[in-house]
């Protein structure tokens, strides 16, 4: 099977700064109908990206192809994808409906096919009595329904976002995330979404690669990159995560046991195809960590802070080897965790919850 | 509390920028009123008329140089405006290259090279073609004008190019528009307010030209302040204050729909 977009050692470096690797031979398959995120910080070269797949910079090296089509030498006007742009980029001198008729007009369509495909998208986006207003008297949120609607209405193999939600405010943004997965499954149509807010990210995607300094860190599906990070920048940046040392004592395939400060010895998770030896860093996220007394705990502490969030409860744990530790845990009115703070406690995790981390 | 830094409280504010617009406004303030004078002098007041505009209107003189100054601005402001066009979207529209600040001031020369110097080195350049081909026709003047105007095209226009959202041009291309249509279908409707604003002050500039046309004119080819310049060497009427006072009203106009134009959101 072909990948609807694969990219190949595709490497970006902009004339103006030689010495910055804007995109470092990154290579990803993405496949069809798929809502393929690219997560990351500004600067981590998730916008080169897509702009390289828009055609609004050329690689420097490396390949781009569609379905199989080598796309590197065509003229943006010439690939069959489309573009929600950041600052949606409406026409300011046409109507609602002109910017949504305005790609299948350039493809030459009929005006029958045009009226047709425009009433369907602005149903779609729900947009219908709107269609005769001025870009300009329309609201962030409805200007970003016709961002979308107008990149849709061509019907592209590979839709294109870069970061369309950064505009708009809280509440709209939950809902917008909501409808772009349902125009997704609705239109079947490959969703590229640029973004570098992580719970986006989470929320929509089939898979994410996250990205940072012009390098992909990770490819995986929303629940790999979030309980499996293979790295520390993963870890970090997706998520809150509590840093653990260890010391790798066995390993077979992904499964590692390895001994801790404290002497005790778990079961963690090593990454694909890794075979590291020695000091490591094990990921535990504090919502996957619980605290116990000191004796059944794999990691003895004192219990130096109790924050109360509401619906969570978040206790810092200052723990004898020197770091710190957070474990949160979920309200429920019938119940408490029995420490306070000074408290001697233990840290405990499950089996198969810490992650091995590469550096 | 620290009491606000405000010019106007500066000793002698007042009577400085009093002096000033009086002697900015006065003079032509006077040649208004005069432009009136029923009498011949432009010093002594006799009286209201309008018997220097009816005598300016009858000169077939003031007539001819009237047609020859509207034919050549309005020429070398629809040429000079064309050019600017396309040499401002080749500033703006291109990935910087090298010599481009060189390129950006060979534009703007007019605006930096003396006037005079211009006037001399078109004479002599146009003294040789006219020997050579024996053509002695308007087609200097308006090439000439075109030339000095092009910058005061050129600049409003370029600054709209560069207002403008680059994102607008490259959504357009990314709708499969190949790239001269995203010109005529995007950069274009909402460059026109620039476009217009530039062609306006290039023909304000042509009108009032006195240095190098003085230079570059055949005989008999006097334009409306060329001739009024010649008059002047003559006897002084209020015939000069009336025409200057209707060139006046039509700089003003042309000036205040600049300033909407330049001001107009698309």
């Amino acid at each position: 099977m072909t990948a609807a977009i694969s990219v190949r050692n595709l490497r970006k470096v902009y004339p103006g700064t030689p010495d910055v690797v804007a995109l470092a031979d990154a290579s990803i398959d993405i496949q069809d109908n798929e809502f393929f995120t690219l997560l990351g910080p500004s600067g981590c070269g998730k916008t080169t990206l897509l702009r390289m797949i828009a055609g609004f910079e050329h690689p420097t090296s490396g390949t781009l192809t569609m379905h199989g089509e080598d796309l590197s030498d065509l003229p943006p006007y010439k690939r069959p994808v489309n573009t929600v742009f950041q600052s949606y980029a409406l026409f300011p001198h046409m109507t609602v409906a002109q910017n949504i008729g305005f790609g299948l007009e350039m493809l030459g369509k009929p005006k029958a096919e045009i009226k047709q495909t425009v009433d369907e998208m602005m149903e779609l986006v729900k947009m219908t009595e709107m269609a005769d207003r001025q870009t300009g008297q329309i609201s962030g949120g409805q200007q970003q329904r016709v961002a979308l609607a107008r990149a849709l209405a061509p019907r592209p193999r590979v839709l294109l976002l870069d970061e369309p939600l950064s505009a708009l405010d809280f509440k709209l943004r939950k809902d917008m995330q909501l409808e772009l997965k349902r125009l997704q499954m609705e239109t079947g149509i490959t969703f590229i979404f640029v973004t570098h807010d992580q719970e986006e990210a989470l929320t929509m995607s089939d898979r994410i690669a996250v990205m940072s300094a012009g390098t992909i860190r990770q490819i995986g599906g929303p629940r790999d990159i979030y309980d499996h990070p293979a790295e520390r920048f993963v870890a970090d940046f997706i998520g809150d995560t509590n840093f653990v040392p260890a010391e790798v004592a066995t390993h077979k395939g992904t499964d590692a046991d390895v001994t801790l400060s404290s002497g005790k010895v778990v079961t963690a998770r090593m990454p694909e195809g890794e075979q590291m030896q020695g000091k490591v860093t094990l990921a535990v996220r504090p919502e996957h960590a619980n605290i116990s007394t000191e004796a059944e705990g794999l990691l003895p502490g004192t219990l130096s802070e109790v924050v109360y969030f509401g619906t969570d409860t978040h206790y810092h744990v200052a723990l004898d080897d020197g770091t710190g530790f957070v474990v949160r845990r979920q309200n429920r009115p019938d119940e408490t965790s029995g420490f306070s703070t000074g408290d001697r406690i233990g840290v405990q995790f499950a089996p198969g919850v810490g992650q091995v981390l590469r550096d | 509390m620290a009491k606000r830094f405000d010019i106007q409280r500066m000793p002698g504010f007042k009577t400085i920028a009093a002096v000033t617009f009086v002697l900015l406004y006065m003079p032509i303030f006077l040649l208004v009123i005069y432009s009136f004078n029923a009498g011949t002098s432009i010093a002594i007041w006799e009286g209201f008329s309008w018997r220097w505009y009816v005598s300016a209107w009858d000169n077939q003189q003031v007539q001819d140089a009237t047609v020859r100054s509207l034919i050549i601005a309005f020429w070398a402001s629809a040429i000079s405006t064309t050019l600017a066009v396309l040499a401002a979207l080749a500033t703006t529209r291109t990935p910087k290259f090298k010599g481009q600040s060189a390129v950006f001031a060979m534009i703007n020369q007019p605006l930096m090279v003396p006037e005079i110097v211009t006037a001399v080195a078109l004479l002599i350049f146009f003294a040789m073609i006219k020997v050579a081909t024996g053509y002695t026709g308007l087609l200097y003047l308006i090439i000439a004008h075109t030339a000095f105007c092009i910058p005061f095209a050129y600049l409003p226009i370029r600054a709209r190019l560069t207002g403008m959202d680059l994102a607008l041009e490259q959504a357009a291309a990314d709708l499969y528009a190949p790239p001269f249509r995203v010109f005529t279908r995007i950069t274009l409707p909402q460059l026109w307010p620039g476009i217009l604003a530039g062609a306006m002050l290039a023909f304000v500039i042509s009108l009032d030209d006195v240095v190098i046309t003085e230079f570059v004119k055949s005989a008999g080819q006097d334009t409306l302040p060329t001739y009024m310049l010649g008059q002047l060497r003559r006897v002084v009427t209020p015939e000069v204050n009336a025409i200057s006072t209707v060139l006046l009203g039509i700089s003003v106009t042309m000036v205040v729909a600049f300033t909407a134009l330049s001001k107009l959101k698309t």
